[in-house]
């Protein structure tokens, strides 16, 4: 008998569940964003809650946190009705918080973010790097104590923030889409965290969109919808599938979405020779980095954070320098970013909230961010905002943002809203090659389907994408070929019905591909 | 020659003291993200402050006339910030308006004191033909304690949060609205002890507009200086320096007054434009100047 078994009994016995929401409610204008919420959580437990883009999961947490106060209802914990005024409270009260977005001081090492808030007066960033590499080395979850956030990738930070949870030890964790950036390895690393907290007592809150991760590691499952509660099962017995409907209201395609790919006669749209790059840290980020991205395809480019993907990306979409050759459709792809934009490059990139959007602008000026100066967005030196608001109604509606209207800056949009945004806008064109960085990163299963669709809809029009993720079953789903970065080479690539997640997650952590089947016929260009 | 620099070290520590102290006062409270442009206004109610006290009489304790000034400074401050961290009112308009209230209320409220001479002053140190106020080994020291105090404490890391993410800082249950406060608090009494040097060491009796221009100053060379406490030091050297020069230039030459007196103004854009063309700019604390507002997306 496991210990979420003893859970359920415990609580029939008479003891009060750890916590307790009852009757939350919370409206912002235009949006009730959670409708008279319940939920319990027992000690020892991991509750997943679900729930589609918008549907009002940051929201309850942050109440449950002291970032909102509700409108109406009532937080208890051990049946102790209690008010949470302010995170202090919270954290007074033994709650804590892995927030969905990075909540660093980006100018700050590691080391001190995670010092802030901890005990001792004296140089408290040293008394805390011992801590935070023995908690790393332990769960699997690197992070450099020493190294500037500003420096680090979206996977790092959330690791950063993960430690700093663990360092807390709270009762009641709450874990807010912790592993929408993470590798697979790391991803069990936390769940491994998860699974030893569970036993010692503690009750975990996890909000994930990936249903495989929720089934392996939550006891029960509540699902949000629109802000109310629809639902809730115990994870025993359910199945992806059950848990999709539940949340999205209609069944889900999970199958391998990729059939043919372009055959060999087709073309090289993109063609890289020899790309090298300095990184942030001053070290080399790309050496000699060489492929060819044929029309129609789609390239995966897997690897853990801070191997060059994000370089690469960079490099292709004229945001870094670098040296080597580039071609894209036979012309020399060199230039600003805008220029290549008009060249036809859409760049969905990896931080959505601050190289993605401008938050406090609209969600309408927000889509016009590439093209507002020209028409049909503009006539003569003047926007033509009747037209820029027509177009944004128009995406919005295409790709279901929720949003309370065009006119909301996008700062008020859930994440995955935000992400819908960028994807929007980028695609709106007819772009020949689409850099694709973590482009479902935070969507639910609904919106991911239509991303993976749009996707594959622009390479069978003969666009070509780069796509980079941490999601290997999504890589595996979508990709053509498969390449594999690390330390700044390029392993690969290699056909994708050749290699595996297993496969792929040795050569990410440094195997040597020779070893590999499928290597033979990819080769490997280093 | 010796002498010539010796006097101009002399001289230009002694200018470069009130710079250095109101300097100090601003990076505390800009390091925790609010501005203060009033910096102006607070040294000149501290300068009253200790002048009010010291000129008494003849056995006024000057200690409690240096008290008297940082607490007048830390008590106009207290209006910046209720108005800014509690009001969340713009941060450049409450600070101007703190420098015309300071510089006014110390103009009015000093008249009767005007040309008064002090029964004793804080006595330099001397050592040689090289004399130093104990305000200026004071403010040295402080500014090596506050660059310590910044990067190796955790109140110091505290209040460094608060002014890079204050939404990163309050989620770790750090008080943020407090912190500002207290910055603000500590900046103002800072910036009242500038002026306290003023009145009881530079200056040997009343004057009006006691501070000419240092607090604005003072309020550049926080950027130019890249909000770091020891760089203050030589920030405040250099710039107490160029206003030697300009009281040497003063004396012997056919440029009229006037243009020597606008010389702060034109200093504080010779500071900027420095602190520009070395891009300090980008060392600013990350919320400078913005109100923290819990649960704004
Ligand atoms: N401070 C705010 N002001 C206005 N509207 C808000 C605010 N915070 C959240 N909302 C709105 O409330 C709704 C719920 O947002 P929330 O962030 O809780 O969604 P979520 O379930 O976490 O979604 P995701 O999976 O995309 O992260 C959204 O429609 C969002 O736009
Ligand atoms: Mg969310």
């Amino acid at each position: 008998m496991t210990h979420s078994d003893l859970s359920g009994s415990a609580s029939a016995a008479g003891a009060p569940p750890a916590l307790r929401l009852r009757g939350i409610t919370k409206r912002f204008p235009g949006v009730v964003a959670n409708d008279s919420v319940d939920l319990t959580v027992h000690a020892g437990e991991v509750l997943a809650l679900l729930g589609e883009n918008g549907a009002g999961k940051s929201t309850l947490i942050s109440i449950l946190y002291g970032l909102y106060q509700p409108d109406e209802g009532a937080v208890e914990l051990d049946g102790r009705a209690v008010r949470i005024g302010s995170p202090a409270q919270a954290l007074r009260l033994g709650i804590g918080l892995v927030p969905q977005h990075p909540l660093l001081v980006s100018r700050h090492s590691v080391a001190e973010n995670l010092a802030l808030g901890g005990a001792g007066g004296l140089f408290p960033a040293r008394r805390v790097a011992g801590r935070v590499r023995e908690l790393s080395a332990r769960y699997g979850l690197e992070v450099d104590p020493d190294s500037r956030v500003a420096d680090l990738s979206p996977g790092e930070k959330q690791r950063v923030e993960i430690v700093r949870a663990l360092l807390g030890g709270a009762r009641v964790l709450i874990l807010d889409e912790p592993t929408s950036v993470l590798t697979p390895q790391e991803a069990d690393g936390l769940f491994r965290v998860m699974r030893e907290l569970k036993a010692d007592g503690r009750s975990l809150i996890f909000i994930s969109h990936k249903l495989d991760e929720v089934l392996a590691v939550a006891d029960r499952v509540t699902v949000l919808r629109r802000g109310k509660v629809v639902g809730g099962v115990p994870t025993l017995g359910a199945t992806r599938e059950s848990l999709a409907e539940l949340m999205v209201g209609r069944s889900v395609d999970f199958t391998r979405k990729r059939a043919g790919g372009p055959g060999a006669e087709a073309g090289a749209l993109l063609s890289v020779q020899d790309l090298s790059a300095q990184g942030s840290r001053g070290l080399p980020a790309l050496r000699g980095v060489s492929f060819e991205l044929r029309r129609g395809e789609v390239l995966g480019v897997a690897g853990i954070a801070g191997n060059g993907q994000s370089e690469l990306v960079e490099v292709l979409a004229g945001l870094h320098e670098a040296t080597g050759t580039v071609t894209l459709d036979g012309q020399p792809l060199s230039g600003d970013a805008a220029g290549r934009f008009r060249a036809g490059v859409a760049h969905i990139p990896e931080d959505r909230i601050h190289s993605g959007t401008v938050p406090t602008m609209t969600v309408a000026e927000n889509l016009a961010l590439r093209d507002f100066g020209r028409a049909p967005l503009a006539r003569g030196l003047a926007r033509d905002l009747g037209a820029t608001d027509d177009r944004a109604r128009r995406e919005v509606e295409a790709y279901s943002v929720a949003t309370p209207g065009i006119h909301t800056p996008t700062r008020l949009l859930s994440g995955g809203n935000i992400q819908k945004l960028i994807l929007a806008r980028e695609l709106a064109g007819q772009p020949k090659l689409i850099l694709a960085v973590h482009p479902t990163y935070g969507l639910d299963i609904g919106a991911t389907d239509q991303v993976h669709r749009v996707l594959l809809d622009r390479t069978a029009q003969g666009a070509g994408v780069l796509l980079v993720s941490e999601d290997l079953d999504e890589l595996l789903s979508l990709s053509d070929r498969v390449a594999v970065m690390v330390g700044g080479s390029l392993l690969g690539p290699f056909p994708a019905d050749e290699v595996t997640r297993e496969s792929l997650g040795l050569l990410m952590g440094g195997a040597h591909p020779h070893s590999l089947p499928g290597a033979a016929q990819g080769g490997v260009v280093a | 020659m010796d002498n010539v620099v010796i006097e101009a070290l002399v001289r230009a520590l002694a200018v470069g003291t009130p710079l250095l102290l109101a300097c100090l006062g601003a990076i505390l409270n800009e390091r925790a993200g609010v501005v203060n442009l009033g910096v102006e206004g607070l040294m000149a109610v501290g300068a009253l402050a200790a002048f009010a006290v010291a000129a008494g009489s003849p056995d006024a304790n000057l200690w409690l006339a240096v008290g008297a000034a940082m607490l007048a400074g830390a008590a106009l401050a207290l209006l910046h910030a209720v108005a800014t961290v509690t009001l969340r009112a713009n941060q450049f308009v409450s600070g101007l308006a703190l420098a015309l209230i300071g510089t006014g209320a110390a103009g009015l409220l000093g008249k009767r004191f005007e040309g008064l001479p002090l029964f004793n002053k804080v006595a330099d140190w001397t050592l040689g033909s090289f004399t130093i106020s104990p305000f200026t080994v004071a403010a040295l020291l402080l500014a090596g304690a506050m660059a310590f105090w910044l990067g190796a404490t955790r109140s110091g890391l505290t209040l460094r949060s608060v002014g890079e993410n204050p939404a990163a800082a309050d989620v770790l249950g750090v008080n943020v609205g407090l912190t500002r406060v207290l910055a603000v608090l500590g900046g103002g009494a800072l910036a009242g002890m500038a002026g306290a040097f003023l009145a009881l060491s530079y200056r040997s009796s009343w004057a009006d507009n006691m501070t000419a221009g240092l607090g604005w100053i003072a309020v550049a060379l926080v950027i130019f200086v890249g909000w770091r406490p020891l760089r203050a030091i030589a920030g405040a050297l250099f710039f107490g320096f160029l206003y030697y020069l300009q009281f040497r230039l003063q004396g012997n030459s056919p440029i009229p007054t006037e243009v020597f007196s606008a010389m702060p103004f034109v200093l504080v854009l010779v500071v900027l434009a420095l602190a520009g063309m070395r891009g300090q700019a980008g060392n600013a604390p990350a919320a400078l100047g913005r109100a923290y507002v819990r649960g704004e997306r």
